[in-house]
């Protein structure tokens, strides 16, 4: 295989030049700042992506206190930002779930995923000594400061306040959302940021993959968390083009420049004669439902690059902790590839009710409720990869099966929104919002969690507190289920999204009790997550120690030191099998086969032709 | 701590299935639908949502016993090793093919319903020919114009046109149709009670149609993001007899047409 040829060759010259690297002090800035080594990049994008967790936790408990205390004085962050005397104002409000799910899907699902574990991960994984480009690794990193400085700046100009998805007109007539003036612009280019250092990771990670794996690390041994960030980085290269575009386009038209620039402001997006605010109508000829397509055709997608990952990852840490290899290892990868083919062409449930030709509401219905399909599979298969292993109940495993348990919730509840006729009256409630965060948060975040435990170890050299990590577990799953499983209810009864006061409608007066259940829930779940810091921080300096491979893992990371040093191998490693030989009984002595074992057991092939090459 | 964690994570989908029972079976909770609903489509959209729910109630409790079942097994596990298995190809077709017939068959069966809500084609006859209003919806609130008695709702407002606002009148048992444009931004047209929704989308006109089954006053929300002021585009739907709609459309006629001299009613009479 050539690209295995091309990945010794070039792991060799890298090791040469590393010998001579390592005896050179880097400064400080080189070293944790202005890196260019993977592992220091993930941690950066670990960090990073920790803190902005915090900020959009707090935003959504600015969200649930407005709705379980409507217009009552917010604590702690009261004084700090409402301008109506401590309340959440209704302009406040639209801005802080807008923030929120901006933060939390640009800031810390999808950078947590593909650039704090994708870089940690692959280069390690595979037994590259470091990422194909690393200028250009650093350089995704630091393009998120200027985003995270436009949605900074975005806060100070008052928040944007289109929500997340930003339709327009509302996102792009200044008059439509006064409050929002500046704000709107600084968050679609803090998006169009995001998006290039996204495109950086991507390229670079599928370069990488194609090109840098060790010698013998086939495609079909690649650990499942590779196949899931590989599949990510070719989702975000396709899709992201157009959300980029798309964004510019709306920049464009909510521009009014004088002078010899006023040709560049253009209507993409706007009808005529739209009277907005009793402004002058718009003149125009555009279309705001172009919008909608452009952007789900980039967000839909984005889902799934929010939750392969953590397919992936989840799938790892399950059968090391199962003992077990993984149960269907080519229908996991087949099914991952179909999820994110299938991915593309999903787009319109979102608009069932937008008013797009309604033949189009059908086609788009199939192709939905049939992405149910590889999702189940995956279940069936860590189900299958439970039973008959020897389990040890640490937080790793237990975050693996809250993310198996929640993703069969948000997985089964998806199919009422993927019927077109029950989603006329389900859509845009609360049914939504329980669905989708049993997505991102109870699937993919559980999946993190038991990551950051799991490769804490690789990263730091020292292991997280169990007892710590056990409690915010528990803590966060009571907290997540209160929080998020009533939502299912309010959705039924009709309550919808983004109501400042939901109150005011007679139909929904009752549900203020429930609500205030969930916002009891939420606040549980939101402090949890100082455990999850303190330990972290405090196991970076006082955690037990862990050697070279603390859970008896067989992938190639496990063979490096703890943490790796620069150019990550000492010995350059080479695959002789698939990553979950777990329990083989070729191997008599332990039950784990690490990948860069070059034991091949005894000359009895049987097993071996079995099960050897999967 | 093997046996809490087992009980732990069976425990947790008991309740869920526990909650949901109860919400759905106590409506005076209210945690379920709005009562039910006085469309007959309404009916039949629920009976699809059921539809759902069962089959996924009934996949949710599967993959969880099993799920609880090989938790409790591997916790208890006194073999040495775990069962080397790369997994069974048969399985594999088995959950491959079984869900994709069910999914299939609850992607095609929802086909009817939808296209009777959405296609035009299928609208009932007397509604498509005389949409009964034109609502509007502009930040805040909801503008309604009813063609004169008598007349046809034209494209272009007429001078004899009849206005409201944040009160949609409809008689029951025929079905109606409305044509639905917005005035500035995105809005959607949610009859909750109706199971009707409807984005409202600058630059289009989009017609919609119910036949309410039941007298009374159902609320009218905004479903989509339309600004800071979202939440306070109440308005409501008030689904009357036949005779109740034609008396309403002549006060507001005659409200209309009052010059300020002759008393309000005496302009009714004069019109009639």
């Amino acid at each position: 295989m050539s690209a295995v040829g091309v990945a010794h060759e070039h792991g060799h010259e890298q090791e040469h030049a590393h010998g001579a690297h390592g005896h050179h002090q880097q400064s400080f800035m080189q070293k944790y700042v202005f890196s260019t080594d993977h592992k220091m990049i993930g941690m950066q994008f670990l960090f990073t992506t920790l803190l902005m967790l915090m900020v959009g936790g707090a935003l959504a408990l600015g969200v649930r206190w407005q709705l379980a205390f409507p217009w009552t004085n917010m604590p702690i962050f009261g004084p700090l930002f409402a301008n109506a005397g401590g309340q959440i104002s209704p302009e406040f409000y639209t801005m802080l779930f807008t923030m929120h799910a901006t933060v939390m899907i640009f800031l810390v699902v999808i950078p947590v995923l593909a650039g704090a574990f994708g870089n940690f991960l692959i280069p390690l994984m595979i037994g590259a000594d470091d990422m194909a480009f690393p200028v250009l690794n650093m350089l995704s990193y630091w393009f998120m400061i200027p985003a995270i400085a436009c949605f900074g700046m975005s806060f100070v100009y008052g928040g944007a306040a289109a929500g997340w998805t930003s339709y327009p007109l509302l996102s792009e007539l200044r008059v439509a959302a006064p409050s929002s003036g500046p704000a709107q612009t600084y968050w679609l280019l803090g998006v169009t940021f995001v998006g290039v250092s996204s495109m950086m990771g991507s390229v670079n990670y599928m370069t990488t993959i194609i090109n840098m794996r060790a010698p013998g690390m086939t495609l079909f041994r690649m650990p499942l968390t590779i196949w899931g960030m590989f599949i990510t980085a070719i989702l975000q290269a396709f899709a992201l083009p157009v959300l980029t575009a798309a964004g510019f386009m709306l920049l464009f038209d909510r521009f009014a420049f004088g002078g010899w620039l006023e040709g560049i402001h253009t209507v993409f997006f706007t009808p005529a004669g739209i009277v907005v605010n009793n402004a002058a109508p718009t003149v125009g000829g555009g279309q705001p439902l172009l919008w909608q397509h452009l952007f789900w055709f980039y967000s839909h997608p984005a889902v799934y690059i929010m939750l392969l990952p953590a397919m992936g990852m989840t799938s790892d840490m399950l059968a090391c902790m199962c003992r077990k290899p993984i149960f269907g290892y080519k229908p996991m990868v087949y099914s991952m590839s179909a999820i994110a083919g299938l991915g593309f062409i999903v787009w319109g449930h979102h608009m069932f009710t937008s008013g797009m030709n309604p033949a189009l509401g059908m086609t788009f219905m199939v192709s939905t409720v049939m992405i149910a399909l590889p999702s189940a599979v995956k279940v069936f298969n860590w189900i299958g990869t439970i039973w008959g292993g020897r389990l040890q109940f640490n937080t790793v495993t237990l975050h693996c099966i809250a993310f198996v348990s929640m993703f069969i919730v948000g997985g089964l509840s998806g199919i009422f929104m993927a019927a077109v006729p029950v989603d006329i009256y389900i859509h845009d409630t609360y049914i939504i919002v329980a669905h989708f965060h049993y997505v991102v948060f109870g699937t993919t975040m559980f999946g993190v969690f038991g990551a950051i435990q799991f490769w804490f170890p690789k990263m730091f050299g020292r292991k997280m507190n169990e007892s710590v990590g056990k409690w915010h577990f528990l803590l966060t799953y009571i907290g997540f289920n209160g929080a998020f499983f009533p939502m299912h209810m309010l959705g039924i009864a009709g309550f919808p999204r983004r109501y400042a006061d939901p109150y005011i409608h007679p139909y929904l007066e009752h549900l203020l009790p429930l609500n205030q259940f969930i916002t009891i829930s939420a606040m549980i779940m939101g402090f949890a997550q100082f455990l999850l810091l303190g330990n972290f921080v405090i196991s970076i300096f006082n955690g037990q120690k862990a050697g070279r491979n603390p859970w008896n893992a067989n992938g190639l990371e496990w063979s490096a030191p703890s943490p790796p040093g620069h150019g990550n191998f000492d010995i350059p490693p080479v695959c002789y099998r698939g990553p979950y030989e777990y329990s083989n009984p070729n191997r008599a002595d332990q039950d784990f086969w690490m990948q860069t074992d070059p034991n091949r057991g005894p000359k009895k092939p049987a097993e071996v032709v079995a099960h050897g090459h999967t | 701590m093997r046996k809490f964690w087992c009980a732990f994570f069976v425990f947790s989908p008991i309740v869920a299935i526990i909650y949901s029972i109860i919400s759905s079976m106590v409506p005076s909770l209210g945690w379920w639908f709005p009562g039910a609903s006085v469309t007959e489509l309404g009916q039949r959209i629920d009976n699809l949502f059921y539809l759902i729910l069962y089959i996924i109630t009934a996949v949710f409790i599967g993959t969880q016993v099993a799920m609880g079942y090989v938790l409790w097994r591997a916790s208890r596990s006194k073999d040495e090793r775990s069962w080397f298995s790369h997994g069974s190809h048969s399985l594999e077709v088995i959950w491959s093919v079984v869900p994709s017939v069910i999914l299939l068959f609850l992607a095609l069966y929802q086909m009817d319903v939808w296209a009777l809500f959405r296609v035009q084609a299928y609208f009932p006859k007397e509604a498509r020919e005389a949409p009964v209003a034109e609502v509007t919806a502009r930040q805040f609130e909801w503008r309604i114009r009813y063609p004169a008695p008598g007349k046809k709702l034209q494209l272009k407002p007429q001078s004899d046109d009849l206005y409201d606002v944040n009160d949609l009148h409809v008689p029951i048992n025929r079905p109606v149709m409305i044509q639905l444009r917005s005035e500035d931004v995105q809005h959607s047209f949610f009859l909750p009670h109706l199971r009707v929704k409807q984005d409202a989308v600058p630059g289009q006109i989009i017609p919609i149609w119910f036949k309410a089954e039941r007298q009374g006053i159902f609320d009218l929300t905004c479903a989509e993001l339309c600004g800071w002021g979202h939440y306070k585009m109440r308005a409501q739907l008030t689904a009357e007899r036949e005779a109740e709609y034609e008396a309403y459309l002549k006060k507001l006629q005659a409200d209309q047409n009052y010059d300020g001299h002759a008393t309000p009613s005496a302009v009714a009479k004069k019109d009639e």
